[in-house]
């Protein structure tokens, strides 16, 4: 008896340790990702369920103080417009720690979607749940998702486009590469991209 | 006697002249700016010393305060073959009304260089295939080994870091 409750023990902290030193890895292209409840600018809870009509979605990790989150505002509310219509909405969600990066809070992230216009849901990642389960590290982190038997499968990872500072400067848009795939029934050709961007702040 | 003051008068310009050209040189902080091409050479030198390179930017608060550890690091261990190298992922446009003020205001003494290169899909996995984008980022080499860290450092943390470079 006493063998088992060591065993039992033992097993109980190699699982705890386990969870607790390996670092969660996120999603990987082809994965299926989970749903969540989260509040939006607008005091409505959001969840990608809502959505019964979309094919898909663009989840974009971002936030209001990060300078490369701002330099895509205005490029992250055209890619809404350009393909909420085809079915693939934008939802941003905000994953940092308000209380560790000044100006994130949801009472901020309300102020700025009023101040651009956001034409998509700005959520915020209560208690930073979210985004370790999608693996983001920066904002921005854009992962595309695609509808498939009711699941929601990552069909992208990465950029927006190839040039961070300069719109005008951009020869490959990522995202709106892929989506156009997804939207033709082909698989994106490019999956992953990396930028820079801001470490996702947490306490 | 009149020759002796000439040549006196001619000697206190000469040396007043001499002392403001340095004044002037101290204050002047450039920072040369690099496509991947031109970065590339200083992160693999085999010279026998360890470099430790920092991606960094004014705007990134984390980088910010960290950059003291680095700092600390590089006046310690500057004589044990040891050289710290900040590249600056800084906007072009932010060089001389934020990034060299920052130099200045907070008497950097590493080396500075900015990184402009777009494209940034290519060059980060050229880096390190470990990085996603995220800064604050370290790399840690000598002609052996190298190690890259996208994280934040502690002094003692870093500190260990570098010594298994040392051993």
């Amino acid at each position: 008896m006493r063998a088992v409750k060591t065993i039992l023990v033992c097993s109980v902290f190699a699982l705890i340790t386990a969870f607790t030193l390996v670092p969660v890895e996120g999603y990987k292209v082809g994965d299926i990702a989970t749903d969540f409840k989260l509040e939006n600018v607008d005091g409505n809870i959001v969840s990608l369920a809502d959505y019964n009509e979309a094919k898909g979605f663009v989840v974009v990790f971002t936030c209001n103080t990060c300078p490369y989150s701002i330099a895509y505002e205005d490029r992250i509310i055209a890619l809404d417009k350009e393909y909420k219509s085809k079915g693939y909405p934008v939802i941003a969600i905000n994953p940092n720690d308000p209380a560790a990066s000044n100006g994130d809070s949801l009472a901020d992230m309300k102020v700025r979607a009023t101040e651009k216009g956001f034409t998509f849901p700005y959520l915020f990642d209560k208690g930073q749940k979210v985004y370790p389960q999608y693996g983001a590290t920066r904002t921005p982190h854009v992962y595309i998702l695609k509808k498939v038997n009711s699941k929601l499968q990552v069909a992208y990872i990465g950029a927006i486009d190839n040039n961070s500072r300069n719109p005008n400067s951009v020869t490959k848009r990522f995202a709106a590469d892929a989506l156009d795939a997804l939207l033709a029934g082909k698989t994106p050709e490019q999956r992953t991209s990396r930028a820079i961007g801001c470490s996702i702040k947490s306490l | 006697m009149r020759k002796i003051q000439l040549i006196f008068c001619v000697a206190v310009l000469v040396v007043s002249c001499k002392q403001t050209v340095k004044k002037e040189q101290a204050s002047t902080v450039t920072v040369p700016s690099y496509n991947y091409e031109e970065l590339a050479p200083l992160l693999s030198k085999k010279d026998g010393k360890v470099y430790i390179v920092n991606f960094w930017a004014t705007w990134c608060a984390p980088c910010v305060k960290e950059l003291p550890a680095f700092e600390k690091l590089r006046a310690k261990y500057q004589e044990k073959n040891v050289e710290v190298v900040l590249v600056s992922l800084d906007f072009p446009s932010q060089v001389d009304t934020k990034l060299i003020p920052f130099i200045k205001k907070n008497q950097l003494k590493s080396q500075v260089v900015l990184m402009t290169d777009p494209d940034q899909d290519t060059w980060i996995p050229k880096i390190s295939k470990n990085w996603s984008g995220a800064i604050p980022a370290t790399l840690i080499y000598n002609s052996k080994k190298s190690a890259f860290y996208e994280r934040s450092f502690e002094y003692d943390e870093l500190e260990n870091e570098l010594k298994k470079f040392l051993k």
